[in-house]
């Protein structure tokens, strides 16, 4: 289906995309049809800066179990680092 | 026929008199007497593969255009930026759909050899879109691929702003077909029954077909849900049904 439920966060860092390097404002994540990856359904991000126009956007398209993976991950490394540096 | 066409992106007005793009095909046929389609475009956009459908009518005799309905928030984005851009501004709103079709139908009855007649067809959420704007526009044929979201609500937990339409079918204007996959959860088989059922209580002429072994996207020829069999007989159904509904 079209899911269309979208998760809206604000976020600050920066990412690559096809114009090189651009400050990041907005990620939406969401399950729903993929463009290019073959599956039906994927867990999609997009990193983007609305300001910069629609352009600027980097964007994933992963499986349901790459998606859990990819979160446990990020967990996983900001875990093992000191508090100190990512409080 | 011969198959011969004309593909080109032009402007039309659109709902609040916005000058949107549109995709337009025509049969290279001396104007001769034609029906006209409307393709609303999947959720991911005016993509090429959209394109490609668009042109497959006119290679069938029709006149055929596809507005951008995603063009007000990305003019000039690739297909996938501007889809992600529209579905962070939380979609198409209903009124607007229905402005730019009207728009985009409005276009191909003036065009030199047309009959007048207009039809509109939707795939994925425009599946929804095509029912939305038959029910509220005067067309002449309708078909419905897979849409969701017109009996029943958003499953629980969603915060979407696609509500359920089915109210709207005591306004439907025109006969509907309706191309469904069996396998599909949105519309799952019970939610296009029921949507038969409330239009035959209204008496509205309509033709559904479940394909099994099908799921949702099953026409779409680049991507793991297309079914040969199933998209096949589909586009048999809908060149029957327009030949039917919109021909002189």
């Amino acid at each position: 289906m079209c899911t269309y439920n979208t998760e809206n966060i604000a976020i600050t860092g920066s990412g690559k995309g096809a114009n090189g390097w651009f400050s990041l404002s907005d990620a939406t994540v969401y399950f729903d049809h993929p463009v290019h990856a073959m599956a039906e359904h994927t867990l999609n991000i997009d990193f983007r800066n609305p300001a910069g126009g629609p352009s600027a956007r980097v964007a994933v398209e992963l499986t349901a179990e790459s998606a859990r993976a990819l979160a446990a991950a990020i967990e996983a490394a900001l875990a093992s680092v000191p508090a100190a540096l990512v409080s | 026929m011969s198959e011969e066409l004309t593909a080109q992106t032009i402007r039309i007005t659109g709902f609040g008199g916005d000058a949107l793009e549109a995709y337009l095909s025509v049969p290279d046929d001396g104007a001769a007497p034609r029906g006209s389609v409307v393709v609303i475009h999947h959720m991911p956009g005016y993509d090429s593969s959209s394109k490609e459908i668009v042109r497959k009518f006119a290679a069938n005799g029709y006149a055929a255009l596809m507005p951008n309905l995603y063009f007000r928030e990305a003019p000039g984005a690739s297909p996938d930026d501007a889809a992600a851009t529209a579905r962070a501004n939380g979609g198409v709103p209903d009124e607007r759909l229905v402005g730019d079709v009207a728009g985009a139908s409005d276009y191909l009855r003036a065009l030199p050899g047309s009959t007048g007649k207009v039809g509109v067809i939707g795939y994925c959420s425009g599946g929804r879109q095509s029912f939305l704007a038959a029910c509220s526009l005067q067309l002449d044929a309708a078909v419905d691929c897979y849409g969701a979201c017109i009996v029943n609500a958003p499953p629980e937990g969603m915060p979407l702003k696609v509500k359920p339409i089915v109210e709207l079918a005591p306004q439907l204007s025109c006969p509907l077909l309706g191309l469904f996959g069996a396998d599909d959860k949105y519309p799952a088989p019970e939610e296009t029954a029921e949507l038969s059922a409330v239009l035959d209580g209204l008496g509205k002429p309509h033709e559904f077909h479940t394909y099994e072994g099908a799921g949702h996207a099953f026409f779409s020829v680049d991507r793991p849900a297309y079914r040969p069999e199933a998209a096949t007989d589909g586009w048999r159904r809908i060149f029957d049904f327009y030949a039917r509904y919109l021909a002189s």
